[in-house]
């Protein structure tokens, strides 16, 4: 299969969904948005505690990764529910979605006169809009053109040793087809960065993945506290990881084997194909929604604890290599490796089943989060609110 | 980790440079269990109760040793630890990411 199927952009992206969202500037906006998506049936809104208060990088990070996530090519059009006060500036965010060529509007609660109204001026425009987007054709689309995030949360021992390097396996496909893979979570790399650091294409990209793990560790030393219990986590603590270290050398495995060719802030686009690192905490929702407003049409998630999330605007694949959990929580995994560590599965058949699995989700196939309606969405913080 | 890892072990060891096994399966303390090590599988007995995916000793370590799994540091160890012993957040303790000891280091500056 060198094709998928999915949904052409003006601007020349391609989506593997067609998403109408509807996107709050600031929490108080979050109410309006969730009645408007209970109404109008395939609508997704990313409800969120920010948007206001805010100052600096910290305002600019929230405000990133809305017009990500709008940018995002999974999305075909936008609804933006202002409460009309707050620091978000809503036509801010339009024109910087609108410059992907996608429909965009504006809805201000306090100018439209309340909460009932903005509902009904919403319902009337999410109608609409949808059946537009419902109109759009499917088109055949070049697997050079997918862009897919590698994520590993409620990792155990089995992340490191099956679960990531069949994930790496299936990375590696997916750059020998020309495609992008974006690896990110600064905090689990802390203590194998110089093993991903021999693998950047030049000194200048190395400096950087060092830099971004400086400044967290830097964070780190501000609270005062061994990050240990933080990550690794309770339940990693529980799945037999020991240390920060020992986390990170199992996680990394996730990316393959490829070069390094460059790294982004969190939630900024994707400079260009192959193979970047995002700056990134290892929360599992705060990572997976900077990825998703970084451009990524889909993320592979491992997990040896197991969990249930998914995104609001990409598909989320659920991977495992812990049998035992497997059994416990089919409901939410997409493709079981356990058979690696029974010895019956190499790490480069268990890469092709993932990698199969991607292009099954890419092609329209839903995620078990997906069936589930998992849409969680969160963003990241790196500043006080006021 | 390239190819198929071989039934029939108990217990895996990542790289030849390494102080660890992590286990297959639950250990029982006083059981002989086996472990792989690149194309050998080897034995050892287990001290205590290792849960499944916890890292059993396979040679003893000295006090303050750098502790390999992956062929890199993961950590320091805390105690001596012998071999067969779990060993996990009582004995090994990380050298990264310790906030902790950079606010102990603050106040004596």
């Amino acid at each position: 299969m060198s094709h998928f199927n999915g949904y052409a952009r003006s601007n020349g992206e391609y989506g593997i969904r067609n998403h109408l969202l509807i996107i709050p500037t600031v929490i108080c906006a979050n109410q309006v948005c969730n009645r408007i998506t209970q109404l109008v049936p395939d609508t997704v809104a990313i409800p969120h505690q920010h948007g206001c208060s805010q100052i600096g990088a910290d305002k600019t990070r929230t405000f990133d990764t809305l017009a990500g996530t709008g940018r995002n090519p999974n999305v075909g059009a936008v609804i933006i529910v202002s409460l009309g006060c707050e620091v978000v500036d809503p036509y801010e965010l339009a024109d910087n979605i609108r410059a992907t060529g996608k429909r965009v509007e504006v809805i201000d609660i306090q100018e439209v006169g309340g909460s009932v109204k903005a509902i009904q001026v919403g319902t009337a425009l999410a109608k609409e809009m949808r059946l537009e987007l419902d109109t759009l054709v499917q088109v055949p689309i070049p697997l050079s053109e997918l862009r897919i995030g590698v994520k590993c949360g409620g990792s155990d021992a089995t992340s490191g040793m099956a679960s990531n390097p069949a994930l790496g396996a299936a990375s590696d496909l997916l750059i020998e087809q020309g495609g992008t893979v974006v690896i990110s979570e600064t905090t689990e790399i802390i203590g194998a960065e110089h093993v991903l650091a021999a693998r950047c294409a030049t000194p200048e990209v190395a400096d950087q993945l060092y830099a971004f793990v400086e400044r967290f560790e830097k964070e780190v030393d501000r609270m005062g506290a061994d990050m240990r219990g933080g990550n690794p986590s309770p339940g990693n603590i529980a799945g037999g990881l020991t240390t920060i270290e020992e986390k990170s050398l199992g996680c990394i495995s996730k990316c393959g084997t490829s070069p390094i060719v460059g790294t982004f802030e969190y939630a900024e686009p994707i400079p260009g194909t192959g193979l970047y690192f995002m700056d990134s905490p290892g929360n599992d929702i705060e990572c997976v929604s900077g990825m998703a407003a970084s451009g990524v049409h889909l993320v592979c998630f491992t997990t040896g604890r197991g969990t249930p999330t998914g995104a609001a605007v990409v598909p989320v694949i659920k991977i495992t290599g812990n049998k035992l959990m497997y059994e416990r929580m089919k409901d939410n995994m997409d493709v079981s490796v356990s058979d690696i560590l029974e010895g019956n599965a190499g790490i480069i058949e268990a890469g092709e089943r993932i990698w199969q699995e991607i292009l099954s989700v890419a092609d329209g196939q839903l995620t078990k989060a997906e069936i589930l309606g998992h849409q969680e969405f969160s963003i990241n913080r790196i500043g006080p609110s006021l | 980790m390239a190819g198929p890892i071989p039934t029939g072990a108990d217990a895996l060891v990542v790289d030849a440079k390494d102080h660890v096994a992590t286990s297959l399966r639950e250990l029982k303390r006083g059981e002989s269990a086996s472990y792989r090590l690149s194309d050998e599988v080897k034995r050892i007995e287990v001290l205590e109760d290792i849960p499944f995916g916890h890292k059993i000793a396979i040679m003893d370590i000295e006090k303050d040793t750098h502790i390999r799994k992956y062929g890199e540091t993961i950590g320091l160890a805390t105690m001596a630890i012998a071999a067969g012993a779990h060993v996990h957040v009582h004995n090994v303790e990380s050298i990264r990411g310790r906030g902790d000891q950079a606010a102990q280091g603050g106040q004596k500056a």
